[in-house]
This record gives structure tokens, sequence and C-alpha cells, in this order.
């Protein structure tokens, strides 16, 4: 049997919703990475549904590019938390709020 | 004819020279300088003149362009010269007297620290006058009218650094920008009516006869043409500046304010002689200005202290002769009476600084007196001023005043009457200042005792100013007040082994241009004689004032004889009172609080102009600039921080907030795209 295709894109959407509710209401900087890093692989889930609905295979190529970038953006971001961690003990980011008005 | 640039460019690059390397040129060089310039546009007018004579009197005008200047749809107002018999008169004694008096000047200027800038402002004078008289159009008289104001400021305010020489400038300037103002209104609506600034578009038809001007048009261009003449010849109500401009050094007052730069207002006058045809009114209220002031300048000048204050005073009324004469429709009368009294009243001027210069800076004439034996040279030729002055025959002032009051009876016995009376007035105020000044008691030698060399300059100088808070200087509000006024440093006068001791002659740069004038103040007039055809003034100026615009004057030759013969004796009369009256000095009883005071005249305008203004500042300051100007200005910076402080709450600072936002964002543009690409 084969799953339908909306399956994917509803599994795909609810990860998306998770790591958005992650992002918004954890205060752990590494939790919220993860977060945005389940973000970036619903949407990937998203792409490769579409490619394989549509028979094209522009979507996975896409994946690969979202890959890439994700992979550029952890190194990015866990440099940022390690330094984070090394400043202080508890890596909260609500305590990083030096851009207040 | 080309000889006239070289009238124009000579003081003009004096002035320039002396601007830029006036101190390398130092002390007597840059004096000499200036009166060379000044000599050499005096010869330059010459021969203009001499080859004016050469042509008939109908081709006596010669407009020379220099270039254009305001070049602007129709309008083309152009730097030109306009040679003809009226200006080349003004010209010639502007820079004959000026040039005499540039050389006084080297004399008496001797030693001042700003020695080159005298005589940078003095060419620049002398350069702006002769714009003014010899321009071909209003535009460019302009130009000159306001380069004497701005040459009058710098050198009343000559020396700047006491404070009432820079309040008498400011004073001069103030007063006559109210004058200048109306030149301006006309100058519009010359424009408006004309299209033209030129004298040959503007007048000559006019004069011609080929034109005529509306009465009203005329009246409105007269009277703001008169009001420019008024601020400049300092006439009622904007003669106030004059007797406070003696704060400049002596020269100046010779040059500036008797000889030349209040002629201006009587050029401008004769020179509109063609639009003032048209208006009888106009003719009548410069007449009547002109007696007014005469007079009232007069009684003034009887109760003066100050050696230069009854000359000042005496201007003006001399002034107000020339305009009463012109008023009359007898511009050459005034013409006239403006070179005669450019002679006297610069050799009385000149002759007054001598003795100022020879008395160490002393100007009140009840310190003077016996100083006839001690100025040879002085004492004669200013007699012949005063002389003349007074109106005594066979002296300049009694023949052009003569004409001026023929002409006055024809118009009005009763100016006639204001005028003669004066003339007696004239007389008096000239006796009693001989009589103070040259005869009686030595009094300076108890002002000076002699051997405390330059201390008692200063002692002098505050007995006087003190004296004078009782009776003159609260008139001026202290502006006025010459005590401490008019004269270069005591260093100027050089010589210091002659201080305290008795007056000396003045050295003879100074006593040349004294002897000079003495000779043209006594047979000057003869260009102009009653008799025996010798009326050269007239048939000169004939052709600037034809009959179509000026009708002739004919008073028989009985009432001339009656009229001459009882000013004459009025005048001997005011010459003999003045004499024997102030045999004494001390007379209050001649000296009425009220004239002294000046009719309260500067108290009066002071009172009116003064508290109305004051309480129209305050409100400006207090009410508007800092209610409705400083309001916009912080509401505005009200606004922007109110605005800041409430948008700053978007910044947060957690990024939780900051997604959110971009979440909502990345939504709102999904649900728009999705609206209108699925719609």
């Amino acid at each position: 049997m084969t799953v339908p295709g909306a399956w994917y894109l509803v599994l795909a959407a609810v990860l998306f919703g998770l790591g958005a509710t992650g992002l918004l209401i954890r205060r752990n900087v590494l939790v919220m990475f993860m977060c945005v890093e389940l973000m970036l692989n619903a949407v990937n889930l998203t792409f490769v549904t579409f490619a394989r609905l549509l028979n094209d295979v522009g979507g996975q190529a896409s994946v690969f590019f979202v890959l890439v970038v994700a992979a550029a953006e952890v190194v990015v971001g866990l440099a940022i938390i390690v330094a984070m961690f090394r400043r202080r003990a508890a890596a909260t980011a609500d305590d990083i709020h030096a851009l207040k008005g | 004819m080309n000889a006239a640039y070289v009238i124009v460019a000579l003081p003009l690059a004096g002035a320039l020279i002396l601007l830029f390397g006036g101190r390398r040129i130092g002390d007597p060089m840059s004096g000499w300088l200036a009166t060379i310039a000044s000599a050499g546009s005096f010869v330059a007018t010459v021969v203009v003149w001499a080859t004016m004579l050469g042509m008939t009197s109908s081709d006596r005008t010669v407009d020379k362009q220099i270039f254009t200047w305001i070049p602007v749809g129709s309008l083309h107002v152009s730097f030109g010269l306009q040679l003809d018999p009226l200006s080349i008169a003004m010209a010639l004694f502007v820079t004959g007297v000026g040039s005499l008096i540039h050389l006084y000047s080297i004399g008496y200027m001797k030693g001042d620290p700003s020695y080159p800038r005298f005589f940078f402002l003095l060419n620049l004078f002398l350069f702006s006058m002769i714009v003014l008289v010899l321009a071909d159009n209003y535009l460019f008289s302009f130009v000159g009218w306001e380069g004497v104001g701005f040459c009058s400021y710098g050198l009343v305010g000559f020396w700047f650094d006491r404070e009432t020489a820079a309040v008498a400038a400011k004073k001069a300037f103030v007063t006559n920008r109210v004058g200048d103002f109306g030149f301006m209104i006309a100058l519009f609506l010359l424009f408006g009516h004309f299209g033209s600034f030129n004298y040959s578009q503007v007048l000559a038809p006019l004069a011609a006869g080929h034109a005529t001007l509306a009465g009203s048009t005329a009246t409105a261009i007269g009277l703001m043409l008169f009001l420019g003449a008024v601020g400049k010849s300092a006439q009622i109500p904007l003669y106030m500046w004059l007797p406070d401009a003696m704060e400049g050094p002596t020269p100046v007052s010779a040059l500036i304010h008797a000889a030349t730069m209040v002629t201006a207002g009587v050029y401008l006058v004769a020179r509109s002689a063609p639009i003032l045809h048209f208006s009888h009114s106009v003719l009548w209220v410069i007449a009547i200005i002109g007696a007014a002031t005469l007079f009232l300048s007069a009684t003034i000048a009887c109760v003066q202290d100050d050696i230069k204050r009854v000359l000042a005073y005496s201007t003006i009324s001399q002034l107000g002769y020339m305009f009463l004469g012109e008023g009359s429709g007898d511009y050459t009368a005034g013409i006239y009476h403006m070179i005669m009294h450019a002679f006297f009243k610069a050799l009385l001027f000149l002759a007054a600084g001598s003795v100022i210069h020879a008395l160490h800076n002393e100007q009140n004439m009840k310190k003077m007196g016996g100083l006839r034996k001690y100025l040879p040279v002085t004492y004669p030729t200013f007699i012949v001023g005063y002389l003349a002055l007074a109106g005594i025959p066979p002296f300049d002032g009694f023949w052009s005043k003569e004409q001026i009051l023929d002409s006055a009876w024809h118009m009005s016995p009763a100016l006639w009457a204001v005028g003669a009376f004066t003339a007696g007035l004239t007389a008096y105020y000239m006796s009693r200042q001989v009589a103070l000044v040259w005869l009686g008691q030595a009094r300076w030698k108890e002002a000076r005792p002699g051997a405390d060399g330059g201390e008692h300059g200063a002692e002098a100088h505050e007995e006087y100013s003190g004296h004078g808070s009782e009776s003159l200087s609260a008139e001026y509000g202290g502006s006025g007040q010459s005590g401490v006024g008019t004269h270069p440093p005591e260093e100027a006068h050089g010589d210091g082994g002659h201080v305290g001791g008795d007056p000396h002659e003045s050295p003879w740069v100074m006593t040349f241009p004294l002897i000079i004038l003495a000779v043209a103040s006594t047979i000057g007039w003869l260009i102009n004689a009653p008799f025996g055809g010798l009326d050269f003034l007239t048939k000169w100026l004939a052709p600037v004032f034809p009959s179509t615009i000026a009708p002739p004057i004919h008073v028989a030759t009985g009432t001339k004889w009656i009229l001459g013969i009882a000013v004459t004796a009025l005048c001997f009369l005011g010459l003999g009172l003045g004499l024997m009256a102030w045999r004494k000095v001390e007379r209050p009883e001649l000296e009425p609080a009220f004239l002294v005071h000046g009719w309260y005249i500067d108290e009066g305008v002071s009172a009116a102009v003064l508290g109305p203004l004051t309480r129209m500042a305050n409100a400006f300051s207090f009410v508007i600039d800092a209610k409705v100007v400083d309001g916009a200005v912080n509401g505005v910076a009200r606004l922007t921080t109110g605005t800041g402080r409430q948008l700053r709450r978007l910044q947060t600072g957690y990024v939780r907030n900051y997604a959110l936002g971009i979440g909502i964002g990345a939504a709102a543009i999904l649900f728009f795209v999705a609206l209108r690409v699925g719609g």
C-alpha cells in the first residue's frame, strides 16, 4: 500500500508547527536551535514530497541546498552558543537582550 | 569727452590702491596719492567742461556708455555717464572742493594711526559722489547715492572706538536709510510708469515737451524722490543726523556734511525737475519743507556752544534755502546757492578745524576767544566765510541768497518773509560765533594752565562734558556731545613742544585750501552775477531747465531792489546785534532752554518712536519668538522624541518576539499571496 502524499504534507506541517512553537516558547538556546533545525527539516520533507508527487527533481535539488545551508548555519550557530556558554553558566535566550530599545 | 572716464576712474583707482596697499604706502604718501587722484579727477572735469564750452548749448548732453549692467527683458540698465551742463557743474565743484579738502586732510590727519583708511574712504566717497552726479540713469545714481551713505558712515565713525562717534555714524546711516526707502519707492514708480530709469528716456521727453505726466503720478514720484532728498540733505524731519555727524574728523564735516554729500538731495530734485513740473503740490511741499527747515535749524544754531555744531545747523539751514529756491521753481538759484555754499561752508569748516587743531581739540566756543592774533591766516579766511554765510555783499552768500529769496517772493511773500528773517538770524548766530571765537578775552588761557602738557586736554573735556550734561547732551542722549569727539588723537598735532603754549597757525597744506576757498567765497558769485550779462550759470544750465519745465520767474527790478535792501538791512541788523550781544560770554537770557534742546525734537522723536518700538520689540521677543517660533521648533522635537519613545517598545531584545514577528510577517505575506494568486 502506498501512503498518500497528503499525509507527508500533514506530517511536515505538524513538524513545522512544533518547531515554530518551540522556538517561540522555549528559553534554552540549544533547544531553540534544534527547533530551527526541525522547521528546516519539515520544509525539506515538503520539498521531497512535492518532488515525488510532481515527478520533478527540482524539489530534491532544493533539499540539498537547504541541507548545505543548514550545515553552515549549525556551524555558526553552535559557535555562538559555545561562546555564550563560556561567558555564563546557563544559555537562556532571554538573558541576552542587549538589543532592547 | 573721453576724459569723462578719467573723472570716475581716478578716485576709484586711488581708493583701490589705498585699500590694498595703504598700509605699505604709509603716512604722508597715501594722503598725497589720494589728493593727486582727486586733483586729477578735477582736471579731467575741467577738460570735459572746456570741451563742452566749445559745443552749441543744445548739443551739450552726451551719453557715455561703459557697459550694460542689468539686461532683463525690455529693461536695460547700464553703467553709463551722462555729461550735461548740470552734471558737469556738480562734478566741477565736487572734485574741486573735494581736492582742496583732501589736501587739507594731509595736514589735519597727520599722525593718525588709521591714516590710509581715512584717505581710502575719502577717495571712495569722491568716487561715489561722482557716480551719483554723472550717472545716466536713476538706478546707477542710486548706487552712488548708497555709496556716499556708506562712506559717510565710515567717516563719521572714523574713530569708531569712541562710542559717541560710533553712535553718530549709526544714526546718520539709519536716518539716511529712511530717505533711501523713499528713493527706492520712487525708482519702482519710475520703472512702473516709464519702464526705464534712463534720464534720456524718462526726463528728456518731458523736458522737451513731447510728453506729459499725470499730476497724481508726478506727485507720487516727486514726493518719494523728495523723501530721499530730505534724508540725504538733512531736512525736516530727517535732519537730526547731521549735527551728530560732527563726530567725524573736521575735514569730513567739510567734505561730506557741508560741501558735497548733503547736496545730493538738492541735485536729485534739480535733476528731476521735469517730473516735478507736473505736480505743483510737490513744489509747494519742497518749498515749505525748505522754509521750515531753514528757520528751525537757524534758531537752534543761535545757542550752540560747539564751534562745529553751529556750522552743522547752519548747513541744514542753508540746504533749506536751496530747497526753498527749487520749490519756488528756480532750480538755477538752488544750484547757484549750492555751489556758493560749498565754497564758504567748506571754508568755515576747514577754518574751524584749524582752530580746533590750534587749540588741541577744544571745540567749546565759550572756551575760545581772542584768537585773531594767533592765527593770522585762519582768522581773515574765516571772516570771509562768515561774511559770505551772513549774506553781506559783495560776498558769495549774498548773491545766491538774493536770487532764492526773489524767487520765493514770486512763489509766496510768506516764504520770502521766513527766508529774509532767517537771513538776519544767520548773520546773528555767525556773529555770535565770530565774537566768541575770535574776539574778546582769550579764555582758553584759563583752560590751559600750560605746563602740564598732554593732561589738560582730558581735563578740559571732562569739564565740558559735565557742563554739557546740563544743557546740551541731554538733547542727544549723550550721543552728540563733542567734548570728546571730533579730532585726531593728541599726537596727531605732532609738535608736542607747542602743547600748552600759545595756539599756532596750521601748516601750509591746511592754510592753502583756506586761502583758495576764501578767494572763491569772495569772487565765486561772479559765475552768476545778476547784472551786465554775467549770468553764466543761468545760461549754462538753461538747456537742462528749459522754459517748458522751469518757467522763467519775473520779479520786477524795482521789487528786487526793495527786497534786496530789506534782506541786507536785516543781515546787518543781525550782524550788529550778534557782535554787540556777545561781547559778554554768559548770556543765558539769549539761550532759552527750548532752543538749547533743539525744540525738543530729538526727545520727542525718542518718546514717540522709542516707547512703541520697545513695546513692539518686547512683544516680538517674548510672545512671537518665545511662544510661536520656539513653540514650533520645540513641538517638532517633542513629536519626534514621543514617537521614538513609543516605537522603542517594539525592540524588546527577546529572540522570541522577533521570531514571532518574522512568523506573523511571513504568514501575512503568504496569506496575501494566497489571496491574490488563489483568488
